[in-house]
């Protein structure tokens, strides 16, 4: 009896007896969550017009930060070394597609996987060769972005925001807005929503496959940027970070690996989620830090109910 | 057409002639061939037909002009393909597509999430001359399937075959083609349907001056509409001519038209035709 309490009583006691600790506890959640939508996206662009899942954006998250940071540790000013390390971005774009995909067009989807796998082992030793393995700060006094909090008294309690989760979130919302339109309205986006949907078709109506995979590769790379500076304002910037992509993994199994709506959404309700889970059930019945496979076990439940994720693209048949 | 024709003046030909494949053999994977050697032209403003059964290499044929193929890990591995004057085997389908040859594929193959507008515009892709022009072109795809323009906005995946038939043509259009290469427009539609995307082949061809090389089942149509015709079999052309010739062949007849003589046949009767240009390639 007292389990079942603390299962399905206890816990919304709690919320409704303390709901300016719930707001908090919320929002912590969803800064969480816009991280590993941003993450999922980075995922999802690539699948969608490539068909290939790549292993390597977690390693690109670390190494966009770590370039962004070695550049300012090397004198370059912040507000330079952030177009710089686009740049370098760019770069790996362009060589991946040269290098990598190009040469393995047509092959099996897994030999493609593999390859991303390569990719990840040669960022992580050019990143530690070139900028060094130490744990850095990511430099976001220099880069403008606040650092206090705000502090709000609802409901007699009080709650407080820290200045970076709030841009992180505004930069994340502006991002996604930006990525949408694009998808949605210029060429060069209805070309990628296209070749996601008919690879063949795509070729044919001449729409070409290096061009889009290197702007995909760059979108991927701009948002694994994005990741790395909030990220690594909240943890410091090193090797470890790669780890956050896979929290990504469970965000992709709920929202589907080809669906942007799904990417986001998905992100949000698992950032939230855990973090509830974690305050109201993880801590008091199984001494907490649950968040750590709360997603996994979370993910893996909606998969046994819908495999195709919450979002996953419906397939269009016809008979 | 001999050998001294084709050398005597390349300048000439070009003009009269948009497409020439010359003796093309595709293997597919390394080890199985599936043309061996064939040859056709296709008149500049003309529309010529690819005939055969399943099988017959139709399909590889257009994919080998289109080069399609190499994304299906096949390759042309003899004879040479001329479009618009210039050798084109080696072409990104992207840089054909630029030249003006774009291949409406067997199937329709319609980008099924994107609304039925989205899946022309991406015909566009390749063009440079601007947001106005593509614009235009849209009307103007609309003036001919003024069906795709009531279902402008729905996804092509919920359209039905004759309007993603027309969405696939629509689309090659919108990138301002000298040349189409149609692959199977009549597969699974109902007679009237073939018969109206027949007629808008065939003014497309006539008013905007569009080549068409089409591969056809339904001999049929595909010979009312054509003007010269080519049968494959197992991968060689067997026979080729004016369509009206090949309306009146027996053997046609007998085989791809299913109008029988006088009466069976035995098969030791059957004319074998063998006829392949053959030259050093």
């Amino acid at each position: 009896m007292d389990l079942l309490d603390a299962i399905f009583v206890q816990p919304f006691a709690d919320m409704a007896a303390a709901p300016d600790f719930l707001l908090q506890v919320l929002w912590e959640g969803l800064v969480g969550g816009v991280l590993y939508a941003l993450i999922a996206l980075g995922f999802v662009l690539i699948y969608k017009s490539s068909r290939i899942f790549n292993f390597a954006q977690g390693i690109m998250v670390v190494f966009a930060a770590l370039t962004l940071v070695g550049l300012y540790e090397r004198g370059v000013p912040a507000l330079i070394a952030l177009p710089l390390t686009l740049a370098v971005m760019f770069v790996l774009a362009v060589a991946i597609e040269r290098l990598v995909l190009r040469p393995l067009v047509n092959q099996p989807d897994i030999i493609l996987f593999m390859a991303t796998i390569g990719i990840t082992l040669f960022l992580i030793g050019f990143g530690e060769i070139i900028f060094g393995g130490e744990n850095k700060v990511m430099i976001t006094e220099q880069l403008y972005i606040p650092t206090g909090s705000f502090l709000f008294e609802p409901f007699g309690g009080f709650v407080s925001i820290e200045q970076k989760d709030l841009t992180a979130v505004i930069g994340a919302v502006v991002l996604v807005v930006a990525l949408l339109v694009f998808l949605n309205k210029s060429k060069i986006g209805r070309a990628i929503r296209a070749l996601g949907d008919d690879h063949q078709a795509a070729l044919s109506v001449g729409i070409s496959l290096s061009t889009i995979w290197v702007i995909v590769w760059f979108i991927a790379g701009l948002i694994a940027l994005a990741t790395g500076i909030v990220w690594g304002a909240r943890a410091g910037v090193s090797f470890a970070l790669e780890v956050i992509a896979f929290k990504a993994l469970p965000v992709l199994m709920l929202g589907g690996l080809e669906s942007v709506m799904g990417a986001i959404v998905g992100g949000l309700a698992i950032g939230i989620l855990e973090k509830l889970f974690e305050i109201y059930w993880g801590q008091p019945l199984l001494g907490g830090n649950t968040e750590a496979w709360f997603a996994y076990v979370f993910a893996l439940v909606v998969l046994l109910f819908r495999p195709q994720g919450l979002f996953g693209e419906k397939i269009i048949e016809r008979v | 057409m001999t050998l001294a024709t084709t050398a005597d003046s390349p300048a000439a030909e070009a003009a009269e002639t948009i497409l020439e494949v010359n003796n093309i053999e595709v293997i597919y994977d390394h080890v199985i061939l599936v043309l061996k050697g064939v040859s056709l032209s296709v008149p500049r403003g003309g529309i010529t037909a690819i005939l055969g059964a399943n099988g017959a290499g139709k399909t590889t044929t257009l994919k080998a002009i289109s080069n399609l193929l190499r994304a299906e890990r096949g390759e042309v591995t003899k004879g040479s393909i001329v479009f618009d004057g210039a050798q084109v085997q080696n072409l990104s389908p992207n840089e054909l597509v630029k030249r003006g040859c774009i291949q409406v594929m067997e199937g329709r193959h319609c980008f099924g999430h994107l609304s039925v507008e989205d899946n022309l515009l991406t015909g566009a892709f390749t063009r440079r001359d601007g947001t106005a022009a593509v614009r235009a072109d849209l009307d103007l795809v609309y003036s001919y399937f003024p069906r795709l323009k009531e279902r402008r906005n729905s996804q092509a995946g919920y359209t039905s075959g004759g309007e993603q038939q027309m969405t696939a043509i629509g689309r090659a259009l919108m990138s301002r083609p000298k040349m189409i290469l149609l692959d199977e427009p009549s597969m699974g539609l109902a007679p009237q349907l073939v018969e109206e995307i027949f007629e808008i082949v065939k003014q497309l061809n006539e008013e905007q001056g569009v080549s068409f090389l089409l591969a056809e089942q339904n001999t049929n149509v595909a010979l009312r509409y054509a003007k010269y015709g080519y049968i494959l079999e197992s991968g060689r052309v067997v026979l080729d001519g004016a369509a009206k010739a090949l309306r009146e062949n027996e053997d046609v007849k007998e085989f791809y038209l299913g109008v029988a003589g006088e009466g069976r046949r035995s098969f030791r009767n059957v004319k074998h035709y063998k006829r392949r240009k053959r030259w050093l390639s």
